[in-house]
């Protein structure tokens, strides 16, 4: 026992020695499990701390209100309207397979879309909602509501997308916003986030895309908290963004209306000018097409039907079309050459229904020639061979610089797509682009606005702005911006001898006033309304010397594409003009029948701002007018109703 | 020591027992499961339910066992330490042949209302018959070849039992506190220094085969062993949980984020929060003033149960009190360097404080038997 006792000490005290070191260790390691947190915890702890910021906090960002588009009356032209979508969540739906056929029972949703939902779902966890369907009306909304029942995890949803309530009317104006494509992006160097957020809309073309900046505003953000499957836990703040800026255009919504009810189905373009301050009252180009179409995602058949079009609805000729001036230029020689006194207006020329000029015979409209012709005659009977002789005398640098300083062969900076510059030829620009040297038979050419001339409606409603007021009026689309006015086009005089001008008026009076005037027919006998004007017959094709001796084929025996081009340019009143106004008819033939009446109804519009009465038309054609303002009345009312029905 | 000599010296007998127990220590466990509890709080998301509730009154019902356990005189538990430690081995079998499947691994053993796991009890079986073995060994043939192999094969059939399981953590577990409890009990140095150098070069010895064609391990092998010591190696997927819980612990800084305003347990960012991350949960929240904290407490209880074991002269007592201790130390220390980072990703639960079924039971009846070796201590 003594022994085992004994052997029992040795034992127990290997047994502490060997727990006090195994205790040892222990302690050891438990130091240095605390070393471990002090450098996780206190030495690392700020990076640690982004870090877990990092994965707590997203930032989504609030897409800001399109500012919105109204007309200088406050008409609204473009609107961001609620559109409805409809989205699923998944883990509320519990069968979701069967939840998309109740739906579909109720509203017919493309199996495209469909397919495409589907494999969303597959990708994004289950309380994402799914949208199913977009831009659907409210009925169908309705009917979704009404079965919410049957319809677990679906809900309807309202964002904001834009609406143009005039449909048509204006739209190569505003043009239209759409989803942000790729290729949008690519376009651009360095895109902003909010363009990434889905369904975001940015203007395409026209006004809407110049003026994207503007009218987009600046993105809101708020910070959410997210838990580890990334769905949000709560909102940490907000702020909010800018919206876009809301923009008041000098257009009269009412007068665009009635200019594009009648340029009716023609190919044609109309441009209305205020002169005092150079607002553009209407610019319609026709045929229109409806921007809505375009927001809601086009179909491809409503496309190739546009594009196919020969009268090219899509493309707006008001500003990006240029067509040769014809005789609405020969103010343009006639100016030049008073100005440079190179004729008075009581000079004459002596027609004989052509000109020789260097061997080339250049022929008046006009077979059997004007006989002697001074400033007044040439403008009322368009006589060519007056201003082939004048334009030889002025030279072409000179009719090209008055050109451009009545605002031809400019780009008049209006906000909107492709537009153009058009062309007043001189030797320079000749010898620069073809490498030839300008002919005498060029400047014949050029003095009737043919040849290498080129202007667009616009350019030629700016150009008789500036004949009517003698200051170089500048066009301007855009009144205010958020309520602020912006600068006025009335612009400066013009240095051109005031003299010379009132003569000019004088004679463009007498085309449309005098009996023998070619726009007499088109007339206005209202005191103190009457109208000044212009008309022009440009050739899209050249008359062969053969056709000429046979006897010039009449427009109306040619295909469409091949008639000329009917012109007119007028201003009203003729004291104290307010208006100018410029029409354009594709291959519509002679100015004087085509294109006139349409101006002459469009500014009495104007001048009446709004239908005018029967007794400021020659009493011969007052039936005729009556019937067809009637006419009109009726389309615009129908379209109207249409409008509102699209709303609803 | 016999029977008899317990008897011959005085030790406390009746409800006197209950004065004997050792408080300091009851009160430290008690401490380290209050924290568990406020944690699991905190995780529900300021709830009772679903784990606070069940969690605390299976400490209830654990301090209970503990205390009855303790009331028992300790050559009770030594003279039935083998008889447990092949029940242990039997339910471990048993598990392998119709145990259900749970967290991916086959653990439990379903008995109604309690899911008893067998290598919870095989820990503190292995360490009692350990201590049985040595207590009835005479001490001069404790180093013999023979003698040594007999231990040997009692830690090696439930740690390969274990490691079948599979159950990674609990097999090292085993296999270092049942090699503890052979060192304390006095085995020879020898026989360590060759286990680890054996272990050593074995290891090396499979690294150094890699890339040379005689490769002891398949490719795929080598990629697995490389993304568990390496979890940064995959950052989505065995990666993604150490990374969040090293953000976590690194968010709370020196004091923490404050109670319940832990963002990455709140919001799902940590993994399995409630039970083996459950400490990342507390270092967010209180910072390292709270982690040294629960450290304190768990070391605290270390140095009470050595000292308890240092002043008693039973063999069975000092060596099951300490076998015990080591055992709550791995567990500890396991997790605390996994979610730290230092150690790879094994499934070892934070003792007292993860929420878990029989693990904390099992836990408080070991330490029921240190205090049963407490109280009827000879005096």
């Amino acid at each position: 026992m003594k022994r085992n006792s004994k052997d029992a000490d040795s034992s127990h005290r290997k047994l502490t020695r060997r727990s006090l070191l195994l205790g040892g260790a222990q302690l050891g390691f438990a130091g240095l499990l605390a070393m471990r947190m002090r450098y996780l915890q206190v030495d690392q702890a700020d990076q640690f701390r982004l870090l877990a910021e990092e994965n707590r906090v997203n930032i989504r960002l609030i897409a800001p209100n399109r500012g919105e588009i109204y007309d200088r009356h406050g008409v609204i032209i473009a609107q961001n309207s609620p559109s409805y979508r409809i989205v699923l969540v998944p883990e509320d739906a519990g069968d979701v397979e069967k939840v998309i056929a109740n739906l579909t029972r109720l509203l017919p949703i493309d199996e495209e879309d469909l397919e495409r939902a589907r494999t969303e779902m597959r990708r994004s966890p289950p309380f994402l909602p799914i949208t199913l369907a977009d831009q659907i009306s409210w009925k169908d909304i309705s009917k979704v509501a009404v079965n919410a029942p049957a319809l677990p995890g679906i809900t309807p949803e309202v964002g904001l997308t834009r609406l143009y309530p005039q449909n048509a009317d204006f739209a190569h104006v505003v043009g239209y916003v759409g989803p942000v494509s790729d290729y949008d992006l690519s376009k651009m160097e360095d895109p902003e986030p909010i363009l990434r957020i889905p369904r975001f809309q940015i203007g395409k073309v026209g006004f809407e895309a110049r003026q994207e900046e503007a009218l987009r505003g600046k993105a809101g953000a708020k910070r959410v908290e997210v838990n580890a499957m990334g769905r949000v836990m709560r909102e940490l703040d907000r702020q909010e963004g800018e919206s876009g800026a809301d923009m008041q255009l000098t257009l009269d919504a009412e007068l665009q209306s009635y200019t594009q009810a009648r340029l009716g189905t023609e190919s044609a373009a109309a441009v209305v000018i205020d002169i005092e301050h150079g607002d553009v009252l209407a610019i319609s180009s026709s045929p229109s097409y409806d921007p809505n179409l375009f927001v809601r995602g086009i179909s491809v058949a409503d496309y190739r039907a546009l594009t196919s079009d020969p009268y090219r609805p899509l493309a707006n000729k008001t500003v990006q079309g240029t067509y040769p001036p014809g005789s609405t230029f020969k103010m343009v020689t006639a100016l030049a050459g008073l100005e440079h006194g190179v004729i008075g207006p009581e000079d004459t020329a002596y027609c004989p229904g052509h000109l020789e000029v260097a061997g080339r015979r250049f022929h008046c409209w006009k077979r059997g020639g004007h006989g002697h012709v001074n400033l007044e005659d040439s403008l009322k009977h368009s006589c060519d061979v007056y201003y082939y002789d004048l334009a030889i005398k002025v030279g072409i640098d000179r009719i090209s610089d008055m050109a451009n300083k009545l605002g031809l062969g400019i780009k008049h900076e209006l906000p909107m797509s492709a537009v153009a510059a058009g062309l007043t030829p001189n030797r320079d620009w000749k010898a620069r682009v073809h490498g030839q040297d300008w002919l005498v038979g060029d400047t014949v050419n050029a003095s009737i606005g043919q040849g290498y001339m080129l202007a667009s409606p616009l350019q030629l409603a700016v150009m008789t702005a500036r004949i009517a007021s003698g200051r170089s009026v500048t066009p301007r689309l855009v009144k205010s911006v958020d309520g602020v006015e912006e600068p006025s086009g009335a612009g400066e005089t013009l240095a051109i001898n005031p003299n010379n001008l009132r003569n000019l008026r004088k004679a463009m009076n007498a085309v449309s006033n005098d009996r023998r005037g070619t726009a007499y027919r088109s007339r206005i006998i209202a005191e103190g309304m009457r109208m000044a004007g212009k008309t022009g017959t440009s050739q899209v094709r050249n008359i062969t010397a053969a056709e000429r001796a046979a006897g010039v084929i009449s427009n109306d025996d040619l295909p469409w594409e091949r008639r000329d081009h009917a012109l007119f340019v007028c201003f009203a009143p003729v004291e104290n003009p307010k208006y100018a106004v410029s029409v354009v008819v594709e291959h519509g033939g002679g100015g004087s029948t085509a294109a006139a009446p349409i101006a002459r109804d469009i500014i009495l519009q104007a001048l009446y701002r709004g239908t005018p009465p029967l007794d400021a038309y020659p009493s011969a054609d007052r039936s005729k007018i009556e019937a067809q303002q009637e006419r009109l009345e009726r389309e615009r009312l129908k379209r109207r109703e249409s409008q509102g029905n699209d709303q609803a | 020591m016999s029977y008899l000599e317990y008897h011959a010296k005085s030790t406390p007998t009746g409800l006197r027992k209950i004065l004997y127990l050792n408080w300091p220590l009851v009160l430290l466990l008690s401490a380290a499961v209050g924290v568990g509890l406020l944690m699991l709080y905190s995780v529900a998301g300021g709830s009772f339910s679903p784990w606070v509730e069940p969690q605390a009154k299976r400490f209830g019902m654990g301090l209970f066992v503990m205390l009855a356990i303790a009331m028992v005189p300790i050559w009770f538990w030594r003279n039935i330490s083998v008889l447990a430690y092949f029940i242990a081995l039997t339910l471990l079998v048993a598990v392998e042949l119709f145990g259900a499947i749970g967290m991916g691994a086959q653990r439990w053993i379903d008995l109604g209302p309690l899911r008893l796991q067998p290598s919870e009890l095989m820990k503190i079986t292995l360490v009692m018959v350990l201590a049985a073995y040595y207590d009835w060994l005479p001490a001069n043939k404790t180093s013999r070849p023979l003698f040594v192999l007999a231990p040997v094969l009692l830690i090696l059939v439930p740690t390969f039992l274990v490691l079948k399981q599979p159950d990674l953590g609990t097999a090292i577990l085993l296999l270092t506190a049942g090699g503890g409890v052979m060192f304390l009990a006095g085995v020879h140095w020898a026989y360590f220094a060759a286990v680890i150098g054996g272990g050593v070069g074995l290891v090396s010895a499979v690294f150094e085969s890699r890339g040379t064609d005689w490769q002891l391990i398949k490719d795929y092998q080598f990629r697995r062993i490389d993304t568990f010591l390496d979890p940064s190696q995959d950052p989505l997927g065995a990666g993604y949980h150490i990374t969040q819980s090293k953000i976590a612990l690194g968010s709370g800084g020196w004091s923490g984020r404050g109670f319940m305003q832990g963002t990455q347990s709140r919001l799902n960012f940590l993994p399995e929060k409630h039970t083996d991350f459950i400490f990342t949960t507390l270092a967010e929240e209180f910072g390292f003033v709270g982690g040294v904290t629960l450290l304190s407490i768990y070391m605290l209880i270390i140095i009470f149960c050595i000292s308890t074991a240092i002043s008693t002269k039973d063999r069975f007592s000092s060596l099951v009190t300490l076998g015990i201790a080591l055992n709550f130390f791995l567990f500890f220390s396991v997790n605390m360097s996994m979610v730290m980072g230092l150690a790879p990703v094994v499934g070892v639960p934070l003792p007292l404080v993860s929420y878990g079924g029989s693990a904390m039971l099992v836990l408080l009846a070991a330490f029921g038997v240190v205090q049963s070796a407490n109280v009827h201590r000879p005096r």
